[in-house]
């Protein structure tokens, strides 16, 4: 026994054990756990068919939480990738004095916590005058709002904390991206008379291309999972008019304060289901199976 | 990356004047974009100094005000009676654990992954891949159940056991370990060394850069956390400092002055690892963006 433990065939699987265990018990079992519960009804502990799933298509905030979520996703990917892109080719650029200054400054937010960025966005866009966001819209003479109240201004207050905690580390991810890049192409089309817009065009996009795949990938999983933002912005999971409701909002809501685990559990998998869903379809477009299958 | 061609510098000498103009203009966007990223957290720090009550009327600004300044809420965090310390400290102590068993864990299963040819390999391989792209909160209900039943609720253990094998950590140490060299192993073998002997006597020491990044990372990802101790964590002198600062947030009492200063002053032991330790943070962040 002791030498079959010691041998080189038994040992990558000693190795990889733990790994194996960990999946077994905390992701492969939940998931099992998930799909069983939510064809049940938890309290009256009983088999309950489909009629969890049927509740959610009917279900009205439900689908204010999803509208929510592909809403917050979809606008997280149209500010949070071309510009990072942008800003992290400029920063790049030999004529950028400092740059390391820059970056640093730039990683800050994604230190904070969201419990510390969502109350400090929170009191920001508060309702006296004297908060920011008023005080910066009285700069141009408009009156204070109370942005946490209404749809599209307390959309927008998550939508700039999303951006004022990522834009950085985007830039992170696209400079690295882009220093992989091989300096002679840019030389290169130099001599061929290419613009800067024609190498950013023509060079840049193309390459770099995995990186923004690998963000588009994370910000999709991000943006359809995202609950704390708003949980912290609106001081717990009551936002007036399910404005700030999202689909994990919506799971933590039934199965944690109504306790319908099951319901909770079904919601989840049409999550899981989404996130897989549009993931495939953006790496299916992407062209990502194509070039592993070359 | 300094270096440039000959033909390079000579164009640029022709439009030196021309070139004054884009580095300012991008020193202006920049400088701009730096003071809109630094100002909520500067608006953090100017409050951290004036009254709570102040703050819970009006907001946040960015107004120094220095005539409302105060140590009060100093002199509350470091003296007061209140259990911040005690959050402090369970944080502390949750990330120190957690960095050092994922890390551990993690690179033995990640060396598992690099070192060996074996049956099962990739498909073991492509669950970590799926696991990267599952979110944590479509089985956060049911893993919580299961928490429950197995009376770990309310035990640090249900927060740090289901992520020992994390699965990002270890794609980054893969990648890190297949640059390794066989010979290696192989003078491990000759020399008479078990299988794990080799990856605790030679391989762990030349993992150090890959550990530091993802200490860092792990490390923030702990302290940081939030989501999974609120589900798992009962007691108040078990509550970390996100759960503990988050109790502040009600509306009676005079808890912002503690709130504020408290938010600010969470920040401040991540912001110095961060100073001190920069590049393995980016490096840590940017793991597997470049290659995917």
């Amino acid at each position: 026994m002791k030498k079959l433990f010691y041998s080189q065939k038994a040992a990558p699987y000693v190795f990889v054990l733990p790994f194996v265990l960990t999946v077994l018990l905390f992701w492969i079992g939940p998931v099992f756990k998930g799909i069983l519960l939510s064809f049940q009804d938890t309290m009256k502990n009983q088999w309950v068919g489909l009629s969890n799933y049927q509740r959610i298509m009917g279900d009205r905030i439900f689908w204010i939480a999803v509208k929510n979520s592909v809403k917050y996703t979809f606008f997280t990917l149209l500010l949070l990738i071309p510009f990072p892109m942008l800003f992290a080719v400029l920063l790049n650029s030999h004529l950028m004095k400092r740059p390391n200054l820059f970056k640093s400054i730039y990683f800050l937010p994604a230190l904070t916590s969201v419990v510390v960025a969502g109350t400090v966005f929170r009191l920001m866009f508060g309702e006296s005058d004297q908060a920011l966001m008023n005080q910066l819209i009285g700069l141009f003479g408009a009156a204070p709002i109370k942005w946490l109240k209404r749809g599209d201004t307390g959309f927008f207050a998550l939508l700039l904390l999303c951006c004022w905690r990522w834009t950085g580390v985007n830039i992170m991810y696209f400079l690295a991206g882009i220093q992989s890049i091989p300096q002679e192409l840019y030389e290169a089309a130099d001599i061929d008379g290419a613009s800067k817009w024609q190498q950013f065009r023509q060079i840049t996009i193309p390459l770099v291309k995995p990186t923004t795949i690998y963000v588009l990938t994370i910000s999709i999983y991000a943006g359809l999972s995202m609950f704390l933002e708003s949980f912290m912005l609106w001081k717990g999971n009551n936002s007036p008019n399910y404005i700030g409701m999202t689909i994990v909002g919506y799971l933590y809501r039934q199965g944690i304060e109504k306790r319908a685990m099951g319901y909770a559990c079904a919601v989840g998998i049409v999550l899981l289901i989404l996130v897989m869903v549009v993931n495939l379809i953006q790496l299916k477009v992407n062209g990502t199976f194509d070039s592993e299958e070359a | 990356m300094a270096e440039e061609t000959v033909p390079m510098k000579q164009e640029k000498m022709k439009k030196g004047s021309h070139d004054t103009g884009k580095i300012a203009g991008l020193l202006v966007l920049f400088t701009v974009l730096a003071l809109l990223i630094i100002a909520p957290i500067y608006a953090l720090f100017v409050a951290s100094w004036k009254p709570g009550e102040e703050l819970l009327q009006y907001g946040l600004n960015l107004n120094p005000e220095f005539s409302h300044w105060g140590l009060s809420n100093y002199k509350l965090l470091f003296f007061g009676d209140h259990d911040y310390w005690i959050w402090f400290r369970n944080s502390l102590i949750l990330t120190v654990i957690t960095v050092l068993l994922t890390l551990l864990v993690s690179a033995f299963v990640a060396y598992g992954f690099s070192a060996y040819e074996f049956k099962g390999r990739n498909f073991l391989f492509v669950i970590v891949l799926a696991i990267m792209s599952v979110p944590f909160e479509v089985i956060m209900l049911p893993l919580y159940q299961q928490m429950s039943d197995w009376g770990l609720m309310d035990n640090y253990a249900a927060i740090v056991l289901p992520f020992l094998a994390h699965a990002s950590t270890i794609f980054f140490f893969r990648q890190y370990l297949l640059g390794m060299p066989k010979s290696l192993i192989e003078a491990g073998r000759i020399d008479g060394c078990t299988e794990y002997g080799i990856f605790f006597k030679l391989i762990m020491p030349i993992m150090k850069p890959a550990f530091a990044a993802m200490a860092i990372l792990n490390g923030m990802n702990s302290w940081n956390n939030y989501m999974w101790p609120l589900l798992v964590i009962r007691s108040s002198e078990k509550y970390t400092l996100t759960l503990g600062l988050n109790t502040l947030i009600n509306p009676y009492g005079d808890n912002y002055s503690l709130l504020i200063v408290g938010a600010f002053f969470s920040i401040i032991p991540i912001f110095i690892l961060f100073v001190a330790f920069q590049k393995y943070f980016i490096e840590g962040m940017t793991a597997g963006a470049v290659k995917g």
